[in-house]
């Protein structure tokens, strides 16, 4: 018996297979994982991500103390409500976790961070808090949270909000969020579509899927959710990037900001990787014949091996694919091996899907 | 609950056995599609290769994972699905019918005594569960 969410009687009732996943009771999916990944690809799905770990974090010191911990500078947060992707680094440089920052008001950011790290994270928060005042760090137990995701995932949820907050929605930027008296909604995701993660205090948030289910919204499981993330070229902690791996050959040099003086907790790690060359880059693969392509599996490029990350099978494109770490400057084709036999795979640029539609086309 | 025919015998590792005259059709249990999810790939022997009791002759992979598939007894691959390969998702619909997997021949009929009886073979699940 695993934690369970505030809808985990949703989902027994909407038919869900429920696995275990980091300590909790999760639904893998309704039926079928492929429908799950089409609905959302082409309607609206939701996704329960109350598992999820929300904290707050507040005070006088507050933007120092993210500027401190995350390897994105929360500085580039202008506007309220504003999203930042970020790593949160050890002084290796490995990422302890990934997460989304928003910035809520003066003094005042939501972090969002991982499930199955939840416990090292808080402790690294509260650890790493001790060198500034004027912080308050809050962990949200109390809440619980619902994507919604799909190219109708918009139009279907915001029916459900009251006049004043379907205005403000309406005119919501993507990676943007707003805060009302009882939710709050980001245009945020994980599958490479447009949608809503609306949080709310837990008590609520059961008669809100029920809503959502009667607007039209489809239940999806964790198992849609994954291929859609990979489809998305987004990376999953644990498995893409984690302690033991640099931000930089994860395929996340976008998310590291070094270009000021800023201080961040791995920044000398990352300038000493960037110093000595960085020896293996991040990429997409793709499977070129029939078959899997799964985590782990080593690939076999002309200047050496590298090793899949996160690999399976795309319902969009219904091909495998894989991200990998394979040694820089590979490029073209390249072998997979899967059970004692190599397979022809192809580099590709990520993501390989993006709102519905492949983005291979225009590779030769 | 899954289903599980009477007529059928089974392989503890979810093989399916329907023995007509001297030949026998293999496919995957109702359990084991369930256990797997949506199926996507299936590697199947080839036609005219000959198998011994227990070896592995193919895998069935869905999107969640990869699974070997053990041949119930010795003999020879008479004719194998080939409407698999572009629709593995047969297994998931209809798993005794439209997915069987291969039809062989039957070298040691006495090789059938192992196998489970549908009785036996819905303890053996109970048992994983």
């Amino acid at each position: 018996m695993g934690n369970k969410t505030p809808l985990y009687a949703c989902h027994l009732e909407a038919g869900a297979k429920i696995v275990d996943f980091a300590g909790w009771d999760m639904p893998a999916n309704y039926g079928s994982q492929l429908a799950e990944h089409e609905v959302v690809r082409g309607d609206a799905g939701m996704f329960d991500v109350s598992h999820m770990t929300v904290v707050d974090v507040s005070g006088d010191n507050a933007r120092a103390y993210l500027q401190h911990l995350l390897a994105n500078d929360v500085a580039r947060l202008g506007t309220r409500g504003k999203a930042l992707y970020s790593c949160m680094l050890n002084e290796q440089g490995g990422v302890i976790d990934d997460l989304i920052v928003y910035y809520l008001r003066d003094n005042f950011y939501r972090v969002v961070i991982n499930s199955a790290t939840r416990e090292k994270d808080l402790a690294w928060l509260d650890k790493q808090g001790q060198n500034f005042t004027d912080i308050n760090i809050r962990f949200r137990d109390d809440v619980a949270m619902i994507a919604v995701q799909g190219p109708h995932a918009i139009e279907k949820s915001l029916p459900l909000f009251d006049e004043h907050q379907q205005q403000a929605l309406s005119q919501l930027a993507r990676f943007q969020g707003a805060e009302f008296d009882d939710c709050f909604v980001a245009r945020t995701g994980y599958t490479g579509e447009d949608g809503f993660e609306i949080l709310m205090l837990s008590d609520h948030i059961a008669d809100l899927w029920n809503r959502l289910l009667a607007a039209g919204v489809a239940p999806c499981g964790l198992g849609a959710r994954d291929t859609l993330r990979l489809e998305a070229g987004m990376n999953l902690y644990g498995s893409d990037m984690d302690e033991t791996t640099s931000p930089l050959v994860s395929g996340l040099s976008w998310t590291v900001a070094m270009a000021d003086e800023r201080e961040f907790i791995g920044r000398q790690a990352l300038q000493a990787q960037k110093d000595e060359g960085l020896q293996q880059s991040f990429v997409g693969l793709l499977l070129l014949g029939k078959g899997v392509l799964r985590n782990h599996l080593k690939v076999v490029t002309a200047i050496g091996d590298g090793e899949i990350t996160s690999g399976s099978y795309s319902p969009t494109l219904q091909q495998s694919i894989a991200m990998a770490r394979v040694p820089t400057g590979a490029s073209g084709e390249v072998e997979v091996e899967v059970r004692n036999r190599l397979l022809k795979a192809k580099i590709v640029k990520l993501p390989f899907v993006r709102e519905g539609k492949s983005m291979l086309t225009n590779e030769g | 609950m899954s289903e599980v025919p009477t007529e059928l015998k089974f392989l503890s590792s979810h093989e399916w056995v329907l023995v007509e005259d001297n030949v026998a059709t293999v496919g995957v249990s109702d359990h084991a599609q369930e256990l797997l999810g949506d199926l996507v790939y299936v590697e199947l022997p080839e036609a005219g290769s000959v198998v011994a009791a227990g070896d592995s002759v193919g895998v069935i992979e869905s999107v969640k994972a990869a699974s070997d598939t053990y041949a119930p007894i010795s003999g020879e691959i008479l004719e194998v699905n080939e409407d698999l390969e572009d629709s593995p998702d047969r297994i998931n619909t209809d798993p005794y019918g439209d997915g069987w997997m291969y039809k062989m021949s039957i070298e040691d009929p006495e090789e059938l005594e192992n196998l489970l009886n549908a009785d036996a073979y819905t303890d053996s699940i109970a048992e994983d569960e």
